[in-house]
């Protein structure tokens, strides 16, 4: 199907989101998402104009709390470091960031 | 034990007079679960050895006689935060996730005296029609082995359905309790935008997200929605408003008589035959117990898979950027960098529906289209929350089915993301506008033989109406009754 959608848009938008594709995976994510896009123009033909437009459905408005920090306990910061990927003596390990030596490990 | 000869109140009543302890009780549940799971495959997560603790320490200290759930077992989809028990949100991304707090839903329930069983199935994230998108497995109906169970909260309404348990919890972004709840002929509320906290649930649609319950009765579902409801710190957009006792006021005096029903045409023209024909019954139905029923538009009603799907993916790329692989979670192992560590790890841990849902928000958020996409589905949003105000300027009620069609065979759409993202054409609306909804047993397609869900429409913060109309609905037809036959005989 004829789409907006190029394949050079799709790259761009997976590199925002941090997500990569093969090229096969690219080609079908194209059609797919420019199918899908050209159902959202089906919005186009409803006039809009001077309409607000409407992100939430809360009945709330500037709810506030106290801003204290809360100490949590040394099990709670076990507990949390047990789900890290990679965790040293406290601290969760990642992989270098910046590299300065040429061999770098 | 088979939760379909009893409700919540008379198993409470079993428990205080102790003609069942809460451990023989869990120990039945889970022989009824184990002797079915292999066909169903309801729960990612089975709960046992502290749920039979769990049940042995409430029959120790004694049934508490004014908390109905209490030594009661009961269902939790697996996007909920347990503390101490993996939540997986049905993703390779938290494959091993344990988390360290309980959402404030689960913490209410702890109190109550609940027995979690386990964690049910899903789509990944919440994203789905069918649980065909859990990393882990399809749930399969319990009224036909060979259809889906609807989604995403497949496994927490196949759970109800196959009689496992009185009540599962779910979660409502798009209509991810009532369209399960209709597929599988069991009742599922998802309750006003704001009512109950979202405070530990696995965010997807922030604007949109609910949580609720699927029950097998009316009763059951508002005792049970009143125990998890109200106002909660940890959740700035849930409501100041009451909680009213819905359960208390249903008994024999409840009545339909006068209430002002309002069909809309967009809820039914459309309908697949066999369930246009259960719904007009159940429209006749309630004509003949005193309500009228007039036909009314919602002119918007075709924009709201669009919008939906523009503000819901937007929503969702925004709350899935925290899936980095740093902190919690699934890590790519041979990334060496850290753009390595993001790019493999999202890439590698996500599956197919949820990156399409986070490139479609990406998208629809990015540079160029923000005021084409995001904004123009904003702007839609408030129109179709308008429909709705204009019917209920006048009406008390908007009643018409929870989806077109019944449930359909696994492996069915699931190549087509646009045809399975019209199924939720009827439920989405809701979400929109934020107002509570609920789909109940209205009957059984003559052509599949599968369970016909009705949808019942109310306003902001008005539960009771719709309870009140499910519940005299449900006590004058005996669809509700009616079991699958478990084994793969149906």
């Amino acid at each position: 199907m004829a789409s907006k959608i190029t394949k050079q848009q799709v790259a761009h938008v997976a590199e925002l989101a941090k997500l990569e594709f093969s090229k096969d995976e690219l080609g079908e994510f194209t059609t797919q998402l420019g199918s899908i896009i050209d159902m959202f123009e089906d919005l186009t033909e409803e006039h809009t104009e001077g309409v607000e437009p409407m992100t939430s459905a809360t009945d709330r408005v500037n709810a506030m709390r106290e801003d204290k920090a809360v100490k949590a306990p040394k099990e709670e910061v076990d507990a949390l470091l047990k789900n890290a990927p990679d965790e040293d003596g406290g601290y969760i390990r990642v992989p270098v960031i910046i590299d300065e030596s040429e061999d770098g490990e | 034990m088979d939760y379909y000869q009893t409700d919540l109140s008379q198993l409470h009543d079993d428990l205080v007079n102790k003609k069942i302890s809460a451990r023989e009780l869990t120990k039945e549940t889970f022989e009824h679960i184990k002797a079915n799971e292999d066909d169903i495959k309801a729960f990612i997560t089975l709960n046992e050895d502290a749920a039979l603790k769990q049940a042995a320490d409430i029959d120790q200290a004694g049934i508490a006689a004014d908390q109905l759930v209490s030594g009661v077992p009961l269902a939790v989809k697996d996007n909920i935060l347990t503390k101490g028990l993996k939540t997986t949100a049905a993703s390779k991304m938290l494959e091993n996730f344990n988390p360290v707090y309980d959402a404030t839903v689960v913490e209410k329930l702890k109190a109550a005296g609940y027995i979690n069983v386990g964690k049910t199935n899903l789509d990944e994230f919440a994203m789905g029609s069918s649980t065909e998108n859990s990393a882990f497995f399809t749930t399969h109906n319990p009224w036909d082995l060979t259809r889906v169970p609807g989604g995403s909260s497949g496994g927490s309404a196949a759970a109800v359905a196959a009689g496992y348990v009185l009540g599962a919890l779910g979660t409502d972004t798009g209509g991810s309790i009532r369209m399960p709840a209709s597929f599988n002929g069991v009742v599922g509320m998802k309750p006003t935008y704001g009512r109950v906290s979202r405070w530990g649930i696995i965010a997807f649609g922030s604007s949109f997200d609910q949580v609720g319950w699927l029950t097998r009765t009316v009763k059951d579902n508002a005792y049970l929605t009143a125990l998890i409801a109200g106002n909660d710190e940890h959740d700035t957009t849930s409501s100041l408003q009451a909680v009213p006792d819905w359960a208390a006021n249903l008994n024999e005096n409840t009545s339909v008589k006068g209430m002002k029903i309002a069909v809309p045409k967009e809820y039914y023209e459309d309908l697949n035959d066999d369930v246009k024909k259960v719904v007009k019954a159940a429209l006749d139905h309630f004509e003949s117990l005193g309500a009228t029923v007039d036909e009314v538009s919602l002119p918007h009603t075709k924009y709201g898979v669009p919008a939906y799907y523009i503000l819901a993916s937007s929503e969702a790329s925004s709350n899935l950027q925290r899936y980095d692989g740093i902190r919690y979670g699934f890590r790519a192992p041979d990334a060496k960098n850290l753009e390595e560590v993001y790019v493999k790890t999202r890439s590698e841990g996500f599956g197919e529906e949820v990156k399409r849902r986070i490139m479609l928000g990406t998208f629809s958020l990015s540079a160029g289209f923000y005021d084409a996409y995001f904004n123009k589905a904003a702007k839609v949003r408030r129109l179709i929350a308008q429909d709705f105000d204009k019917v209920f300027n006048d009406y008390d009620l908007i009643i018409g089915a929870t989806g077109a069609t019944t449930a359909f065979k696994i492996g069915a759409e699931i190549d087509d993301p646009k045809a399975m993202y019209m199924n939720d054409i009827l439920t989405v609306p809701v979400n929109m506008a934020g107002l509570p909804a609920m789909s109940v047993p209205a009957g059984f397609s003559d052509k599949t033989g599968m369970p016909v869900g009705l949808q019942i429409i109310g306003k902001r913060f008005d539960e009771q109406s719709i309870y009140n109309a499910g519940y005299v609905f449900e006590q004058t037809t005996d669809c509700h009754k009616q079991a699958p036959k478990l084994g793969g005989q149906n």
